[in-house]
């Protein structure tokens, strides 16, 4: 098991949210959402220094704006830190993600297919079986007055586990897919020479499994890639190790958050935990609100040209964050958004972003959660947090969601 | 009741096929299609009114 630690800054503590704000300082995650509730009422978006320059809007509003804005906003890099990626537009480092129209069109068209949601769905029963799995080895591994920890021992494991399989990768890897996974989205504001020889280590490993797959050809979703034509022409390499680095970081930390945060509202909200356990139906609804209020991604755009945005002296080369959490969070776009309600009928969340770069795993993500918060509620019908609010630490960076999570499970 | 999705703005975020499969199914690239010709029964207005607030993307809307 990789021991967490949470990385310093390298520019030191924040001296104020909304002219020096850090999303890399770990006091960000942890305070989220009070931190967007007193910046909504700064005006209109909170601006930051760091990282070369960095903006933050925090209303549904301004990041719907900025999503749908591939002129002004360019993906070539979704990634806040000290490095700027050298990889330009339209194409980016990590195609889809990275990509502008018009390439993005073509190139998310590509993997679209393995992710629909009839292809997904076929996946639910070795997802529930994976999930039972790690639940036996929980139970079993029990002394006394049972203490697990959610995150570690069950949420890290799942979607890890799930890609791994798609993609063909050796299932004993997985501990070092959650070190690039750390590299990429938790490192971000250490040292540049550091992060790059991060990547460098990434990049080897991705061309061994691809060259693994060449000389051992076998139907998986690496195999896709690589015999998958874009113009009448297969992918050169370079672009299927992009494609499966962004997979990798992207199908892991983030759908991990989000279980992580769902049972952590579930450990410390009894009454909704009661009621889902006796409505197990009511399971859909409660997901799709657990995707509002605990979103785990926050993307990033570069500004891709001096402009104006709503009075903000935008500079080409400035990040922009588009916390969708926040937006989600937005008592101009959601009733009573800051209420956890269960069984919300009318919930169109930005947990998966808006428009061309909706997040292509959804189904997949949806699933995974689904299934992994129903087996473990079946399985724990009741919990609680072992050391309270002190005892979870929650992640740093772009992705929110708790890196661990010990809960106390209490006998029926 | 008829329902329609602006096949421009659907990003595939597949609420509605989740909420309304009766209503709703999806392409391949998992874009939303409106089953038949969006002609919506009495009992599955609700549905359909359902799977319009739940799109994120505004795809959904409702004639007579």
């Amino acid at each position: 098991m990789t021991s967490y630690s949470t990385p310093e800054s390298i520019y030191g503590p924040v001296s104020d949210w909304a002219t020096d704000f850090d999303h890399g300082d770990p006091e960000y995650n942890r305070h989220a959402h009070a931190i967007w509730t007193e910046l909504r009422g700064t005006c209109p978006v909170a601006h930051s220094d760091r990282y070369g320059g960095t903006w933050l809007p925090v209303t549904h509003e301004h990041v719907r704006e900025i999503a749908y804005d591939t002129e002004n906003f360019t993906s070539r890099a979704v990634v806040v830190s000290t490095v700027v990626p050298e990889d330009p537009a339209p194409i980016g480092g990590a195609p889809p993600i990275t990509s502008d129209p018009p390439f993005h069109h073509e190139a998310r068209r590509l993997v679209l297919p393995p992710f629909s949601p009839k292809k997904i769905a076929e996946w639910e029963p070795e997802i529930r079986r994976l999930c039972n799995e790690l639940l036996d080895k929980m139970e079993a591994g029990a002394k006394g007055g049972l203490t697990v920890d959610a995150a570690i021992e069950y949420a890290q494991h799942i979607p890890v586990n799930v890609i791994a399989r798609m993609l063909g990768f050796p299932l004993e890897d997985d501990d070092l897919f959650r070190e690039f996974v750390h590299d990429i989205l938790e490192n971000i504001n250490g040292d540049p020479e550091e992060r790059i020889r991060s990547f460098e280590r990434i990049d080897a490993y991705l061309k061994a499994q691809i060259d693994d797959h060449v000389a051992n050809p076998r139907d998986d979703l690496t195999g896709y890639l690589i015999d998958v034509e874009l113009g009448g022409e297969k992918l050169p390499h370079e672009m299927v190790g992009g494609f499966i680095l962004l997979l990798l970081v992207a199908g892991i930390d983030t759908t991990w958050s989000a279980i992580g945060s769902s049972l952590w509202h579930l450990a410390t909200h009894e009454s909704d935990r009661r009621r889902l356990v006796n409505e197990p139906d009511l399971m859909a609804t409660a997901i799709e609100e657990f995707l509002r209020a605990y979103a785990p991604v926050t993307m990033a755009r570069l500004v891709a040209k001096d402009h104006d945005f709503h009075g903000c002296p935008m500079k080409k080369d400035e990040w922009v964050l588009l916390p969708f959490p926040a937006a989600n969070l937005d008592p101009a776009e959601f009733e009573n958004a800051d209420q956890v309600i269960i069984d919300r009928a009318e919930n169109r969340h930005a947990a998966f972003g808006l428009g061309i770069h909706r997040c292509l795993g959804s189904n997949l993500a949806r699933l995974e959660l689904h299934v992994a918060v129903e087996e473990f509620i079946k399985r724990f019908p009741d919990f609680e947090l072992a050391h309270g609010e002190e005892g979870v630490v929650w992640s740093v960076g772009q992705i929110r969601g708790p890196r661990q999570l010990p809960v106390r499970v209490l006998s029926a | 009741m008829r329902i329609h999705v602006d096949s421009e703005k659907c990003q595939g975020h597949n609420r509605c096929y989740a909420l309304a499969p009766e209503l709703f199914d999806v392409d391949d690239y998992g874009n939303a299609v409106v089953i038949g010709d969006g002609e919506v029964s009495p009992e599955l207005e609700e549905k359909a009114r359902l799977a319009l607030a739940n799109c994120p993307e505004f795809a959904i809307t409702i004639t007579d």
